[in-house]
């Protein structure tokens, strides 16, 4: 049963992470409309480059933080500029395919610039157990998770007052809701998506840091990002609460399927068919059928608004 | 003034409903296949054989298939690469476990299993759209691969799942040169673009361009969207699952399921967005345009490198790819989302005025 | 373009009837209570202001809407919910308010989906575009080009519709829905936002189709001179509830319809 809760609770906290990449896909679509398959070539891109500049100039921590939220800023300024303002008005689909021509194009400039080997990301946080929480109950945590959720729950609270109680905020609402009215009372629409992908660029420099510290700097870290992806399903394309739950859900469920299922499937499959089969890396896929079995059942997600078809 | 239909006056709808109903088109494909099928066998190299002309013509298979199940009726796929996976891989079961079964009888079948599983994993597209479809069909890009690699009976209990393909033997013919392993492959491309296009031009094209367009017009005229979404899946599938086997017994000989991977679905992908979304033609330029782009800018980097005396880090080449083929994929959408088949219209409709402006 | 018919000679028995329709969208509600019919090769029009529910009622009649309550007969069988597909299948063709075309296809294509339910031949024939297919695609061709030649637009038989004018796609549109020779058509607002020359072009179409195929027909339309002119009687639709229904000089002095459209005070 400690085994299980450990389990759990990993997978609870790797969770986070997704949703933390998750929730730059939200903010730009519910801003915008565009689903932003470069979500994840932007967290590695934000990696790389905070990585990069400490390594190259030797920045510390609090030098290399703004400079990257820097780049990120500029970046999105530039992709509201190149990418979608020529498209505007351009089907939903289009869009989503102009953002994976972005992907690729982002993660080749950043390993064009900064290389492609792995790197090492130090935030100077141990990845060890917490030692009372280990006295006390029995249960290993990480440190490092802990804090990450931390991070994640104070992120969340600052979007929220940012959407809330600013000026720019209600902008974005505003945005988010109607693009035509909200250009008719005069909110820069243009400006408005700078922003937007500004902050997310914010985000995504965020789970970066937190992503690469964990499991270094690479490549693969694109792979991981696109679990965001049926973390939306489950979550809703429009809710920053179902980003949260749904990261959370694809987090613990993953893990626990990947611990538990192969063995019991190979049991079964043993006992009853006289099959042996190996049935390890479920996790390489199982957040993407949970999706889609989720698809099948309840296409709205969790906290989405179910659409009625006006004709 | 060369490229002028006026004087072709058609007398019938026979005449005007034919495959080419201009004169210099039917010429100009007449010319296109007895080069592709006397002079290129006669003049190509091994290595332009093998390394350029079988995988484009492969490519073009699978982009077409892409294009049918996108282009046409307007649904998004990310897992081409596993339907390819899933023709491959039948592809070899049947050759292996039917003693004495024709080769061509083996593609169909692996062809007609992938349409199965392209019909399983396109279920989802009865409720949703665009994107979301996207996530389901990542679904089957990283279970299929899987679950070929864990079930080793797949590959004939071969280590990480690697299938060497048979040799293809029709009628005591065997195709085993890259000459002859091109023709093979020339034949069924050439055969199965003439049936998509026959299939675009027919009831079920239009039906899949109109739910498309608009599912409620579409329903209200009386198609059935479901049916027609899923006929749609399964032949996108079958030509990925024909193109998956071709891809195996006559471009690489020995393949593994992690070959095919997600970034193949988007070189795929990207080859009718350059190429030209809904359009036969727009596959085939697009499958030549991304066959040929790596292999240019290689050459162009590593001599560009040693003329500037450069020593470039390695990766390079492959890091540099994945920028232009980003940058052109932006540009394509932006500047003409119609892709190289409509500015291959612009063209012909150019020269039809030519020399004259206007 | 006074229109002179003769009514009592070419009319036939109830050909459609909405009984008791309720619809609602969540707890909004759309229409409530309706009850009309329709004869057979009557041209029934409906009106009322924005939002009275039109659209709505041309939507549960072909099954797109499904309403919570009420029953439609069409052609002597009830149903309790209409199925587009069924619809269809039984000769009840429409069109849409904002122009429902296929905007990547051409005028021809887009007028050949129209007989989707009449052509049979199969996938496979298909793609080898031989024999039965080959003929069949022949002999709808044909009939697609003697609704081109009827409405006037052989010139742009090949041209992708989302490049031609407004008007002339309202047009494409009518000739899609007469494809299938539909023996009820819904007609969704055929004349707005026209200008006078184009509308008069499409009363003339709508009386044609009326007159020469005998083709029942409901519509929706603003234009009360319009409306006056070609209907054989008139529904009226007020926030979701009947208000009127009668002949067209009926309904023109029905004191309900006038305090719906000029307001009242209260």
């Amino acid at each position: 049963m400690q085994f299980f809760f450990e389990v759990l609770i990993g997978g609870l906290l790797a969770g986070v992470m997704y949703s933390l990449v998750a929730l730059g896909f939200v903010l730009i679509y519910k801003a915008s409309g565009v689903f932003n398959f470069a979500q994840g070539a932007m967290v590695f891109l934000a990696a790389l480059t905070f990585v990069g500049l400490q390594e190259k100039f030797g920045l510390p921590l609090w030098g290399a933080f703004p400079l990257t939220l820097g780049v990120m800023v500029l970046l999105g300024i530039g992709i509201e500029r190149v990418v979608l303002r020529p498209l505007v008005n351009q089907p939903q689909i289009t869009l989503f395919m102009a953002t994976i021509g972005l992907a690729f194009f982002l993660e080749g400039v950043a390993q064009l610039v900064w290389g492609t080997e792995v790197r090492r990301l130090d935030l100077g946080l141990q990845d060890e157990p917490i030692e009372s929480v280990m006295e006390r109950f029995n249960l290993l945590i990480s440190k490092f998770d802990l804090v990450a959720a931390l991070v994640a729950g104070l992120l969340v609270a600052v979007l929220a007052v940012f959407f809330n109680k600013t000026r720019i905020g209600r902008a974005l609402r505003a945005v988010a809701d109607d693009h035509q009215a909200a250009l008719a009372v005069g909110i820069p629409l243009k400006q408005i998506w700078a922003i937007v992908w500004s902050v997310a660029g914010f985000v995504a420099l965020v789970a970066g840091l937190l992503w690469g510290a964990r499991n270094g700097v690479q490549f693969a870290l694109t792979f991981v990002a696109l679990k965001a992806l049926p973390v939306l399903i489950l979550g809703g394309f429009e809710s920053v609460l179902g980003a949260i739950v749904g990261g959370l859900i694809i987090g613990a469920s993953e893990k626990l399927a990947e611990v538990y299922l192969p063995s019991l499937m190979s049991d079964f499959l043993l006992k009853h068919y006289d099959i042996s089969i190996n049935l390890a890396g479920i996790e390489g896929w199982f957040a993407y059928m949970l999706a889609l079995v989720f698809l099948l059942v309840r296409p709205e997600g969790l906290f989405g608004e179910r659409h009625i078809d006006r004709v | 003034m060369l490229y002028r239909e006026s004087g072709q006056f058609k007398t019938s709808y026979a005449a005007d409903q034919q495959l080419f109903p201009i004169l210099q088109d039917r010429i100009g494909v007449l010319t296109l296949l007895a080069v592709a099928l006397v002079a290129v066998p006669l003049l190509a190299s091994d290595y332009w054989l093998t390394a350029i002309l079988i995988p484009f013509l492969v490519f073009a298979l699978a982009a077409l298939g892409l294009n049918i199940l996108t282009g046409y009726a307007g649904q998004l796929s990310l897992g081409t690469a596993a339907f390819m996976a899933v023709g491959a891989f039948a592809a070899y079961n049947f050759q292996l476990r039917i003693p004495g079964i024709p080769i061509l009888v083996s593609f169909a079948l692996g062809g007609l299993t992938s349409a199965a599983v392209g019909v399983l994993f396109g279920l989802p597209s009865l409720r949703i759209k665009g994107f979301y479809l996207a996530v389901a069909t990542l679904a089957a890009q990283f279970f299929i691969p899987w679950l070929l690699v864990k079930v080793s009976w797949f590959s004939n209990n071969s280590s990480s799942g690697v299938i060497t393909a048979q040799p293809v033997e029709i009628l005591g013919f065997v195709f085993d040169t890259p000459v002859r392993k091109y023709l093979f492959v020339l034949v069924v491309v050439a055969v199965m673009a003439l049936a998509a296009k026959n299939m675009v031009r027919s009831a079920i094209g239009r039906a899949w361009m109109a739910v498309r367009d608009m599912d409620v017009a579409a329903e209200v005229i009386g198609i059935r969207i479901m049916q027609t979404k899923l006929i749609a899946f399964a032949v996108s599938s079958f030509y990925c699952g024909v193109a998956g086997a071709l891809y195996a017994y006559a471009y690489l000989g020995s393949v593994e399921p992690d070959g095919f991977n997600l970034d193949l679905s988007f070189r795929i992908l990207f080859m009718i967005i350059i190429g030209g979304v809904g359009s036969i033609m727009g596959s085939f330029l697009g499958a030549a345009f991304i066959t040929l782009l790596p292999i240019f800018l290689d050459i162009v980097l590593t001599d560009g490198a040693i003329w500037l005396g450069l020593n470039l880090p390695s990766g390079t080449t492959s890091m540099a790819q994945l920028v232009v083929f980003g940058a052109l994929i932006i540009f394509f959408l932006i500047v003409e989302p119609l892709g190289l088949a409509r500015l291959w219209q612009i063209a012909k409709e150019k020269l039809r005025l030519w020399p004259f402006p206007h | 373009m006074e229109h002179e018919h003769n009514t009592g000679r070419r009319i036939g028995g109830t050909f459609l009837s909405v009984e008791n329709i309720s619809l609602a969208f969540g707890g909004v509600k759309a229409l409530t209570d309706i009850s009309f019919d329709v004869r057979e090769h009557e041209i029934r029009a409906i009106i009322g202001p924005n939002g009275a529910g039109k659209s709505s009622m041309l939507n549960c009649i072909n099954g797109v809407y499904r309403p919570q309550q009420g029953t439609i007969r069409f052609d002597g069988q009830a149903f309790q919910q209409m199925d587009p597909h069924k619809a269809a299948s039984m000769g009840i063709a429409r069109t849409f308010q904002n122009i429902a075309l296929f905007k990547g296809m051409s005028v021809l294509d887009n007028m050949m989906t129209g007989r989707s339910l009449k052509m049979h031949t199969n996938l496979f024939l298909q793609a080898l575009y031989v024999g039965p297919n080959r003929r069949e695609e022949l002999e709808h061709r044909q009939k697609v080009e003697h609704i081109i030649d009827f409405l006037q637009i052989e010139s742009v038989r090949k041209t992708p519709v989302g490049r031609l004018p407004y008007g002339v796609q309202k047009r494409v549109e009518l000739g899609r829905a007469l494809a299938a020779e539909p023996r009820l058509l819904l007609l969704d607002e055929p004349m707005a936002g026209m200008n006078i020359e184009e509308k008069q072009d499409m009363c003339r179409f709508i009386l044609d189709v009326n007159d020469e195929f005998g083709t029942t027909i409901v519509l929706i339309e603003h234009d009360m001179g319009v409306v006056m002119d070609v209907s054989d009687r008139v529904v009226v639709l007020d926030y979701g509830k009947k208000i009127g229904d009668g002949t067209p000089a009926e309904v023109r002095a029905n004191q309900a319809v006038i305090d719906a459209y000029l307001g009242v005070a209260h």
